[in-house]
């Protein structure tokens, strides 16, 4: 989230779209109905399905899954033909006036640089047009045909009200209706929060969706206001976390990034990372990229880390693909390439897509090792369980482990929410049984090999052997350690402008304190401040709100910095006073930034300074042009789900390499997985429901008690097509395979008018098994198709093709 | 009147109804026909703060224990609530959160380690010891005889590619550092987390 | 505090006992009230797991019927369930109307008139109505004298259950687990008059967002309920899954109470007095006769339940 839950009170309208918070996220949606209570807002559901957000909102629309580009950038194109928008923030604090280089184009329906054999673009023109000092040059009066803003508005110009009926299944009335309630946020003293979550992420398109809302709140002037911002739910109790720390193939901590294999050198690998400022006088955070990289290897490697060798840079794997994500190793199992897997608290049987699939991998490794707290279906894929699971163990020759860990009852640590606070929480009992902690077996585990490479040598040892391993109880790293491991420490007396700030030895108190000179560790620099000499801030339980503006800063701690809003600076005019009096979050009080949030801006730069308010960013602007960052383009586009209900992609009816994501990746051996809406006529969504948490609540009774069996969601009128009742058992299959569930015939979903064509749409709930006390059942991932996200490879659960019938 | 009426011959006479009110007019009635609530669960319980496991709000909990932390006591947690202290939850909790109690004492908590041998049918008990020595040895055999030093075009990258981490998204800050570190020395690339999921 | 103190004095009705309770001392226990507004429900279900756990019920876990509701009907593990309807107002739009179902603990509570168990049902002064199982003889007649449908009999132990309103918490100044869990704030406690007041407050917003029949469900024939609906159509109670839309204790249990009682009891007394040492010494005569079977009262309520839903 770039704002906080409790921030959500502070909006006029609150978009929920891409999500379901009221469902998947009850707590948090407290905040929406404040906003509500608070200060009249209006709540908007736009979803496949009338869900329980909808239950409550005051404004509601169907959308065919998978088609929220085609609604949001005709939304782009209202706001901007119909003039509103709100011009003084967008001239100021986006890259509207810059201009963009000749030489890139977008037609009929690919940007330039399209390489058809390898489905990937040439992004060389995909950037700016740079001045002599390599400053992006600009237009002020955004007038110039080829500025950020007018290459924008042609862009979207062909998602007229009636394009977008014919994508989204939406009718006109209803679209204009809602865009007209969006707009409103176009005043300065009116905000929109967008609330999104997997129902954006996970399309073959869903990076460039979430991008389009983000586009759409820089018009509206709506990213750094209280009660504005994009906010990603998100799903998982620390999955913000794992992600910070960068727990995923190409990642360091902190979003930095593993070289790729051509980056052979430290220096050309730093200098590629470090970005200048496309403006004068930005700040352009990464610039300090080797502070943050020379701290983090300081602390795994320590003494080992030297200037001479490059701070052990070698001794990090290079890669050689963006992505080894799960799909990736998935299909190398499938290949028989992988010998081994380690699941730690990921039931990835249960949780990743076309189970066929990622059962015939599993079988294909030597050894599999499971870490977790329950007996779950990936640990169990080699038994057989009737029809849910039907394999023969006697052909599975893989040797798995299972482990048992603690669960968060019986274990201290921090967890990140989405609002990037770390919440410390404290062991209340010991784990069940022999059951360990994560840590003590990781400890385990490693302590053992460094063991083995001592005596026996093997493979390129010297990591092994160096990794810093300063713990009190070698055998237990304490979380305590561990967390001031990754705040940091000084390894000598750092200095600044000649005056000590920090003697050797002492924890660091923010990523201000780093050094590119290896006199400073730090294990993940946005981390930094978490745990300082004053103790660990992630433990604090001040809960005062002294603007009464939803901000607690004495709660816990949120990184960066303890900032509660992101771009907060854009909450404020460029003279430094706010947009909106009776929303002031910071401003410039002739000598600072103060306020209610930690200023996220040089806290004494005045309005004068022109520095611009998106410091992570090169030109410190918010981007509608995105240049090289993804892979699809530059600006949104709308294409189809891989498994479409409908024959092509009506903004490009005539060009089939833009009937789906040009970028999508999909291997060869799943070509013939995916299915045509002649043999499955539906378009089907899977998601969770309130009741369940993934595949973790089938194990607990009481959740089972209130939401027992299987289901699937049909409309009445496809019911009444198909002759089924309320409680019948239907099957539902796609091109992977078949579950079998109970049918609950609702008016919450209705057949929708796409493109001529009458799309019904099937609602798919992901949880229940074959493990557990709920009653078991197949895995809805049998039915989901192994592509993913053209960016992130988040495989596109919601959206693919299927057939119902009654059993 | 001095007869004593157990609980369940009063029962069964006044089944009736209409007897039984009309004794209990006339003063009648068993001793204990008088109100009582329930005995309250929360009286001596041990309170921890913590935040929920399930979703990413965070939500704050109170986890209610038996016994007091002596060496020879063995807590465990009977009730889970809301801390209406924190500033997103204020004490609320949803039905995942209210339910994870549950969750905690689930039958299917595995509480010892196990292996299932290539192509039987049954999980078998083992020491600690025995799984993770089995563990890393099968890891070292893999990884000295699969490690890359160098890619196909003469890269030195250093990576072991054929050995995959899937790491756990309830698992705290800490063990998710520890995480990175522990694959990273290894040269683990096939590394992910449910992020997507 | 409010409502805590439990003991005699703060007994206001005792089940098939004329005996009056201690009743000089006067203030110190203020009427609680929960107040369950449907228009901020999302039917999550928090306060029905809040509810078995707190109680420390675990029901049968059972199928999916087609809907959300589960379980599909109160039972004496499930003080509570949430009702699921799909309801198309006279506009054509959907509503998903989600309504918490419990006991509703009535000022004149039916079931605690009908109870013929000395102490079985009582009502404090807090007005909360509990079942003291220890008392209850399993007979059946709360369920018949229940406006609301609540009670049911457990096959376990033949006796009655239901919510009770945590009367153990609201006795030590909490309040109950479902209020404390609902995410959204459907689920508010207080005071009957502060409940009161922000339904009012609610009602005034509902209207303003045009729904105009929005209002307080506190029905009087039942003296009031220290549980109160907001309802956005307060007009047509009965859409919200067969709420009643003037819920009466049922006129056989008035004739009882009001004029059988007082007339017959001093010829009862003797007679049942005899009947009584008759029981003692020889054993039962025989089992009534007029027991409410179970298995028949839950098919009724069904049929009922679906002539409410199908009313105008």
């Amino acid at each position: 989230m770039t704002n906080s839950w409790v921030d959500i009170r502070n909006a006029n309208i609150v978009l929920s779209m891409g999500g379901n918070s009221a469902e998947a996220h009850p707590v948090g949606f407290r905040w929406v109905m404040q906003a509500k209570e608070r200060s009249d807002a209006i709540l908007i559901s736009i979803d496949p399905r009338y869900n329980r957000t909808t239950a409550v909102a005051d404004y509601h629309a169907w959308i065919r899954t998978g088609t929220d580009i085609a609604f949001l950038g005709g939304l782009i194109s209202y706001l901007i033909e119909s003039d509103r928008y709100n011009r003084e923030y967008v001239e100021a604090y986006t890259d509207a006036a810059h201009l963009v280089r000749e030489g890139f184009e977008f037609h009929d329906g690919l940007f330039t640089g399209y390489d058809e054999a390898r489905h990937q673009y040439d992004k060389a023109t995909w950037n700016f047009d740079l001045d002599e000092q390599g400053f992006a040059r600009r237009d002020e009066t955004l007038q110039h045909p080829r500025c950020v803003f007018q290459l924008m508005r042609r862009h979207y110009s062909r998602y007229s009200v009636e394009m977008v009926e014919r994508i989204c299944g939406m009718p006109q009335a209803k679209v204009l209706q809602l865009w007209d309630l969006l707009a409103q946020s176009a005043a300065p003293d009116k905000t929109m929060t967008i609330l999104y979550a997997l129902g954006w992420t996970q399309h073959s398109v869903g990076a460039q969706m979430i991008r389009t809302g983000a586009m759409v709140q820089l018009l509206l002037g709506n990213m750094g206001m209280p009660g504005g911002g994009v906010n990603a739910l998100r799903g998982h109790s620390n999955i913000q976390g794992l992600t910070d720390i960068g727990l995923l193939s190409n990642l360091l901590t902190g979003y930095m990034t593993l070289p790729a294999a051509g980056a052979q050198d430290y220096r050309g690998y730093i200098q590629e990372k470090v970005r200048q400022p496309l403006l004068p006088n930005q700040v352009s955070y990464w610039k300090y990229y080797e502070r943050f990289f020379v701290s983090t290897m300081k602390a795994f490697y320590g003494d080992a880390a030297t200037v001479e060798n490059d701070w052990c840079y070698h001794w990090l794997p290079k890669l050689s693909e963006p992505l080894y994500d799960v799909l990736y190793a998935v299909n190398d199992m499938t290949k028989g390439t992988m010998t081994g897997a380690i699941c730690q608290g990921f039931n990835i049987l249960a949780a990743f897509p076309n189970k066929a699939k990622v059962l015939d991998g599993l079988s294909k490794l030597r050894y599999l090792v499971i870490m977790d707290p329950l007996a779950n279906e990936t640990g169990e894929f080699w038994k057989n369980h009737g029809e849910f699971n039907d394999v023969d163990p006697s052909q599975i020759q893989t040797t798995v482990f299972r482990l048992p860990t603690s669960c968060f009852a019986e274990d201290d640590g921090s967890i990140t929410n989405s609002s990037r606070w770390l919440q410390w929480h404290h062991r209340a009992v010991p784990p069940p049984g022999e059951a360990k902690t994560d840590n003590a077996i990781l400890a385990g585990l490693f302590q053992r090999l460094q063991k083995l490479y001592q005596e026996e040598g093997g493979a390129f040892p010297e990591p092994i052997l160096n990794l810093t391993w300063e713990y009190s109880d070698p055998a237990h790293p304490a979380a305590a350690e561990l967390a001031q491991e990754y705040n940091g420490r000084a390894l000598a007396d750092i200095e600044d402008q000649g005056r000590i700030i920090r003697r050797k030895g002492e924890l660091l108190n923010d990523f201000g304190d780093l050094r590119a000179d290896g006199s400073t560790s730090c294990g993940c620099w946005i981390y930094s401040g978490a745990w300082t000499e004053q103790g660990n801030m992630m433990d604090r339980r001040d809960n005062s709100d002294p603007y009464d503006i939803g901000v607690t800063l004495g709660w816990a701690w949120a990184w960066p910095l303890n900032r509660r809003i992101l771009y907060n600076r854009a909450s404020a005019r460029p003279d430094g006073t706010p947009w909106d009096p009776n929303r002031a979050l910071i401003w410039w009080s002739g000598e600072r930034w103060v306020g209610a949030d930690v200023p996220d801006y040089p806290i004494a730069a005045a309005p004068e300074e022109d520095i611009k308010p998106f410091i992570l960013s090169e030109s410190g602007t918010g981007h509608f042009f995105a240049s090289e960052w993804l892979g699809e383009g530059p600006f949104p586009e709308h294409y189809e789900p891989l498994e479409s209900p409908i024959p092509n992609n009506p903004l490009h009816p005539q060009n089939p390499l833009a009937y789906h994501n040009p970028v999508a990746r999909v291997f060869a051996e799943d070509r013939d997985t995916f299915g045509t809406f002649e043999e499955f006529p539906y378009a089907a969504t899977t998601y969770r429901l309130t009741e369940h948490f993934h595949y973790w609540t089938t194990h607990v009774l009481l959740n089972a008690i209130v939401q027992p069996e299987k289901f699937v969601e049909i409309g009445e009128v496809l019911a009444g097509e198909l002759g089924i009742a309320a409680g019948e058992k239907v099957r539902v299959r796609s091109k992977r395979g078949h579950i079998d569930a109970v049918a609950v015939v609702t008016k919450r979903l209705r057949p929708l008018q796409v493109d001529g064509r009458t799309v019904h749409q099937v609602g798919i709930p992901i949880h229940w098994g074959f493990t557990g006390v709920a009653k078991k059942a197949h895995l809805t991932n049998t039915l989901t198709p192994f592509v993913g996200d053209g960016n992130t490879q988040t495989p596109e659960f919601k959206s693919f093709l299927v057939n119902v019938e009654k059993l | 009147m001095s007869v004593r009426v157990s609980r369940r011959q009063f029962l069964k006479f006044g089944a009736a109804g209409l007897g039984a009110s009309s004794m209990a007019m006339m003063g009648f009635a068993p001793d204990q026909a008088l109100a009582s609530v329930r005995h309250f669960k929360l009286s001596g319980a041990k309170v921890s703060r913590n935040i929920c496991t399930y979703c990413s709000v965070g939500c704050g909990m109170l986890l209610y224990a038996r016994g007091d932390g002596a060496i020879n006591s063995h807590d465990h947690i009977f009730h889970v609530e809301g801390d209406p202290d924190h500033p997103v939850s204020r004490g609320s909790l949803c039905p995942r959160g209210a339910g994870v109690l549950d969750f905690i004492r689930s039958d299917s908590r595995v509480r010892y380690p196990q292996v299932r041998e290539p192509g039987t049918d049954e999980w078998k008990r083992i020491s600690w010891d025995d799984a993770l020595e089995r563990i890393v040895r099968m890891m070292k055999d893999d990884r000295d005889r699969n490690f890359e030093t160098h890619d196909e075009e003469g890269h030195l990258v250093n990576r072991w590619m054929t050995t995959a981490m899937v790491a756990a998204s309830a698992c705290t800050n800490e063990t998710a550092y520890l995480t990175q570190k522990i694959t990273r020395a290894l040269g683990i690339l096939k590394l992910d987390n449910q992020a997507r999921v | 505090m409010r409502g805590d103190q439990i003991n005699l004095q703060n007994i206001i009705a005792r089940s098939a006992t004329n005996e009056p309770s201690p009743q000089i001392r006067s203030g110190g226990v203020e009427q609680v009230t929960k107040l369950i507004d449907v228009s901020v429900c999302i039917g999550c279900k928090a306060c029905q797991v809040a509810c078995m756990e707190w109680n420390d019920l675990r029901d049968e876990v059972g199928e999916c019927d087609g809907t959300y509701n589960a379980p599909q009907d109160l039972t004496p593990s499930s003080f509570e369930v949430m009702r699921f309807s799909e309801y198309e107002n006279e506009e054509g739009d959907l509503e998903w109307l989600i309504r918490k179902d419990n006991c509703m603990h009535c000022a004149e509570p039916g079931c605690l008139k009908a109870c013929p168990s000395p102490g079985a049902i009582v009502q404090y002064a807090n007005g909360i109505v509990d079942f003291n199982s220890e008392h209850c003889i399993g007979c059946g007649y709360c369920v018949a004298g229940c406006p609301f449908d609540i009670p049911r009999i457990s096959k376990k132990d033949n006796k009655a259950y239901k919510c009770t309103l945590c009367s153990d918490r609201v006795y030590h100044g909490l309040e109950p687990a479902c209020v404390k869990s609902c995410p959204t704030g459907s689920i508010q406690f207080g005071t009957k008059e502060q409940m009161l007041d922000y339904g009012a407050h609610r009602v005034g917003k509902l209207k303003e967002r045009g729904f105009d029949n929005a209002g307080i469900y506190d029905p009087a024939g039942v003296g009031g309920t220290h549980v109160v609906y907001v309802l956005q159509h307060a007009d047509k109670p009965e859409i919200y899954s067969g709420l009643p839309k003037d819920p009466h204790i049922s006129p056989t249990v008035e004739l009882w109470k009001g004029v059988t009682k007082p007339l017959m009891s001093a010829v009862l007394g003797v007679s049942v007095l005899a009947g009584f040492f008759h029981y003692m010494t020889k054993g039962p005569k025989e089992e009534p006769e007029d027991d409410p079977d179970p298995d028949q009262a839950a098919a009724e309520r069904e049929q009922d339940r679906h002539d409410e839903e199908r009313r105008p």
